[in-house]
């Protein structure tokens, strides 16, 4: 393969189907940001392929001019892996939601992270049941009203940041439909990552659970509720920086008046520290979508990638046994001869 | 080591030899290398693992009872045997659970030693059986094999409790001297096997010489037996399970299609043998998922099977529920898959180590929607290689998930197996798609992914990679031909009934359907997958009591052969034994308007060839 990688523009990554979103669902943006951002990432659209559940999210593969599969619900990180681990020349993206990957998926999705299987994921997490017109979710605040629970929702929320880091996730990042630069930077380096890639996306869903998360990705609010990490740099926000992020003697995360404890105070974002546990704090710092949050890239350490490590037990076999001798094979027992 | 010399061998025909104890003794493997070495004499030979769900079920009790039954011959034979002619008792319980079967005369050899009041009572005994006269139909040889066993290991400075774990090699010796089988396998084999455990290998095979000298020694036996070889055709064989052979079946597939082999599979009572066997063969290119459940199996394998690999399942029946939904989005995606689904007893988890042939109509039925896939069953251990490979076969050249419907009794037992010779297997073209097969209105080529041959009605198998064959499918409807998504009601009719159309015709790869009818039959006893060797045997026993019976079997249960209609109304009675309540009958008389009567029988165990041979019996007493 060392043909150069046809220069490709938005159009080319765009299927010919009608796209089926509600008007102003917030999936338009992240589709766009995406055909957008394909062009520029070096990659073939035939070597692509888009795997998908059910839902609204699920939908988006019908819309890229790649290789795509619309699978069923929950089932795509499994099916993914079957498809990335024998064939690593695939870019393999996995678009789910949160009911998908964290409710009747969620199984799936943590073995896929543990196991590190190079997949992209990108979770659409608008806190509703969209494709079923509006029951409450796995990311849904408690009390919830909706169709399914008139007397408000019990279910504590998952975090899916949290869940994903328990799950050892190697890359765990958030972004949010609101922002198209900051999709694609986190697109890109989910992409880039060796092994699996999780990414939580912010998403309105406009008909069933309008706003959502406007408290903080509303434009007038972004500045001052999300706190965006850049690897290496203190972790501050606020519209002149003004906050930010310590963290104190036993462990715990704080958010502070940058003027009240120094800048050098401040904690400084690493994403590759080995121990998830402060990933894992950064990600419980905001109760909800209505409090500081912080977005952008919370993990990315190295770790063996699953189909590269299945890949070398089988050539390793093969060096030391040969490539498999089928009659040898069948006469493994104590074979005996009848003249 | 030689036979002794004041006494006679004399020659059997065949017999049926049943090893029992508790489930910790070893009769697994004590049953596995009596069999090992009667393939090595040339016997033909029939094995019926039975062993409970337990991995070390309560000692010395009723439930705890593992028993290995082997049929060893001079001729050919079909079945491990209705009802052993020795039994080998490791303790009460093993004796209590067993002697019901055994036929009058029948001989028992028992490890006294076990025979203390505690072990009794434990087993349910309330006088000693072999004291108290109940076994006088028998002959009963009461052997101290567990001090014996300890008394030899003495010698070696092997403490008691570690040489007790030997007897079953005691008990192996003595059955091996019984019946004049050769030793120097087995010693070779104790080497090989205990090879890190110098100890246990110096104490098995000090019990297991111990067990033939006293056969040898002590006065106990007026004779020994010897079993002739069986006149088997020319050729190399080997002993081979059910299990291994789907395994090596799979394999050889994915060589004859050029394919990776890619298993996704969780662990499952009695299909777990199938993942151990293909995630230790990875020379041959064979990967394996042990995923985190049956359904995540089924679809990495289906996700594989998209990237262009042999895309493979096994489970048994309550994975083959949970794998329901992946495998009719395979029957919509039209993607090659193979399912292996060793049934045992059921519902729920049932009798996870006991055998059934109840999952039949859920394989065919078994999903929502019209949602018809191709079922294969094998009827013998060896055949499990045939069907393997003709699973993949139909998978490939139709691009549909396909079951094979093993069971406990065929994965666990084993026979003997003249090696195919693997160059008259015939290729399996994957015939992957290379370039647009389609014009668009305006003139330009395109790739359909449903558009369909002629001939098969299998669509385009087009494994992402290739440019300008980029594709999107999925388990909403698609409109013939394109592919796309497709709400329309005439499209959705017609699509059900391409889905039916391709699996119907794979009726051409069905041979027809063979009848034994040695003229004049009035019944027919029909059966499927692993009750073939008692059917055949029955069939056998029948026709020397001058009863007209034919016999036919069936390995494909979707599509049914072509002529089966005809054959079954050729005969005015059929029969069809099954280990389920009817699932054939049914299929039968709703295909063919056929009157059929069942034969079931659901108790966890193979038929005895007796029984289906009463059941004909009476039909035939009552037509003649
Ligand atoms: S229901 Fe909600 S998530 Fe689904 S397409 Fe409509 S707006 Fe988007």
């Amino acid at each position: 393969m060392t043909t150069s990688v046809p220069v490709t523009t938005r159009k080319d990554w765009s299927s010919d189907q009608e796209v089926r979103w509600c008007p102003g669902c917030g999936d338009f943006s992240i589709l766009a940001a995406l055909q957008m951002l394909l062009p520029e990432l070096g990659v073939r659209r035939e070597t692509t392929v888009f795997l998908s559940g059910i839902g609204c999210a699920a939908r988006f593969p019908y819309y890229m001019n790649t290789y795509g599969l619309h699978s069923i619900h929950g089932r795509a990180p499994a099916i993914a892996t079957g498809l990335a681990t024998t064939r690593p020349d695939l870019d393999v993206w996995v678009v789910t939601g949160d009911g998908d990957a964290l409710s009747i998926g969620g199984n799936h999705l943590i073995h896929a992270l543990r196991r590190n299987v190079r997949l992209t994921i990108l979770m659409f997490n608008n806190q509703i049941y969209g494709l079923t017109k509006g029951q409450y979710s796995p990311t849904s605040e408690v009390a919830k009203v909706t169709k399914s629970t008139p007397f408000g929702s019990l279910d504590t929320p998952f975090n899916p940041v949290s869940l994903a880091l328990g799950a050892e996730a190697s890359f765990v990042a958030r972004t949010h439909d609101m922002d198209r630069a900051h999709m694609q930077e986190i697109f890109r380096r989910a992409h880039e990552h060796k092994g699996a890639a999780f990414v939580e996306i912010y998403q309105n869903c406009n008909v069933f659970n309008d706003g959502a998360f406007e408290k903080i990705t509303g434009r007038e609010a972004r500045a001052s509720m999300l706190i965006p990490l850049r690897h290496g740099e203190p972790i501050r926000f606020g519209a002149e920086g003004e906050r930010g992020v310590i963290q104190r003697r036993d462990g715990r995360l704080e958010i502070v008046d940058v003027a009240d404890v120094g800048e050098d105070a401040l904690l400084v974002h690493d994403e590759t520290r080995a121990d998830p546990s402060v990933a894992f704090a950064l990600s419980r710092l905001a109760r909800g979508p209505y409090e500081p949050t912080p977005i952008g890239v919370f993990r990315a350490v190295e770790r063996p990638e699953y189909g590269e490590e299945m890949r070398r037990q089988i050539i390793e076999a093969q060096e030391q046994r040969g490539m498999g001798d089928l009659a040898a094979l069948l006469r493994s027992g104590s074979s005996w001869v009848v003249d | 080591m030689t036979t002794g010399t004041r006494r006679t061998t004399d020659q059997l025909d065949d017999v049926v030899v049943r090893f029992a104890g508790g489930s910790g003794d070893g009769m697994q493997l004590t049953g596995d290398r009596f069999t090992t070495s009667s393939a090595l004499v040339g016997n033909d030979l029939s094995t019926f693992p039975d062993f409970p769900a337990e991995i070390r079920a309560p000692a010395g009790t009723l439930a705890g009872v593992s028993a290995f039954q082997v049929h060893i011959s001079d001729h050919d034979i079909l079945t491990p045997g209705d009802a052993p002619n020795v039994l080998v008792a490791m303790n009460p319980a093993a004796l209590r659970a067993n002697v019901g079967v055994l036929p009058k005369g029948g001989t028992i050899l028992v490890n006294v030693d076990a025979f203390d009041e505690r072990s009794l009572a434990k087993a349910g005994y309330e006088a000693n059986p072999l004291t108290d006269g109940s076994l006088s139909s028998f002959t009963v040889y009461e052997v101290p094999m567990t001090s014996l066993t300890q008394e030899v290991c003495k010698e070696a400075g092997i403490k008691p409790r570690d040489a007790e774990r030997s007897k079953n090699f005691f008990a192996l010796g003595l059955v091996s001297w019984l019946f004049t089988r050769p030793v120097e396998p087995t010693l070779a084999w104790i080497q090989r096997r205990f090879a890190d455990r110098p100890q246990v290998a110096e104490a098995n095979t000090r019990a297991f010489r111990a067990g033939y000298h006293f056969g040898e020694t002590a006065e106990l036996f007026e004779s020994n037996y010897e079993v002739r070889p069986a006149a088997f055709e020319k050729g190399e064989y080997v002993q081979v399970s059910g299990n291994q052979a789907i395994a090596w079946g799979l394999i050889t597939a994915a060589r004859l299609a050029g394919l990776p082999l890619f298993l996704g599979s969780y662990p499952i009572t009695p299909a777990s043998d199938i993942l151990h066997e293909l995630s230790r063969r990875k020379e041959f290119g064979v990967w394996t998922l042990q995923a985190e459940d049956e359904i995540a199996g089924v679809g990495a394998a289906l996700g594989a099977a998209f990237g262009g690999a042999l895309g493979v399942t096994t489970t048994s029946g309550p994975g083959l529920d949970l794998k329901a939904e992946t495998i009719g989005l395979a029957v919509n995606l039209e993607l090659p898959l193979v399912i292996i689904d060793v049934q045992r007893g059921g519902p729920s988890t049932g009798l996870p180590t006991k055998t059934e042939q109840a999952d039949l109509l859920q394989a065919l039925y078994g999903r929502h929607g019209e949602a018809p896939v191709p079922v294969l069953a094998p009827s013998t251990p060896s055949q499990c290689f045939d069907i393997a490979i003709k699973a993949a076969r139909l998978a490939i050249k139709y691009r549909t998930p396909v079951i094979v419907l093993s069971d406990g009794y065929l994965a666990n037992g084993a026979e003997p197996w003249r090696l195919p010779d693997l160059t008259t297997l015939e290729p399996i073209d994957p015939g992957f798609a290379t370039e647009p097969n389609h014009r668009a209105d305006d003139g330009t080529a395109v790739f359909w992914p449903y558009l369909r041959d002629e001939v098969t009605l299998a669509r385009p198998w087009a494994p992402p990679g290739v440019p300008g064959l980029e594709h999107r499918i999925g388990g909403l409807e698609k409109a013939d031909g394109s592919g796309d998504v497709s709400y329309d009601p005439a499209n959705h009719d017609r699509m059900v009934r391409l889905r039916a159309e391709k699996i119907a015709g794979i009726v051409r790869e069905v041979p027809p359907v063979v009848v034994d009818d040695e003229g004049e039959a009035v019944l027919l006893v029909i059966g499927w997958g692993s009750t073939f060797g008692a059917i055949a045997t029955a069939v056998q026993r029948a026709r020397a009591r001058g009863l007209r019976v034919a016999r036919a079997h069936l390995d494909h249960l979707n599509p049914l052969p072509a002529n089966l209609g005809d054959v079954l109304r050729r005969y005015p009675k059929v029969l069809v034994p099954e280990i389920n309540l009817g699932q054939l009958s049914r299929l039968l008389r709703a295909e063919y308007l056929v009157d059929v009567q069942s034969l079931c029988r659901v108790q966890g165990v193979p038929f005895r060839a007796s029984e289906i041979e009463s059941a004909i019996v009476a039909i035939l007493g009552a037509a003649q």
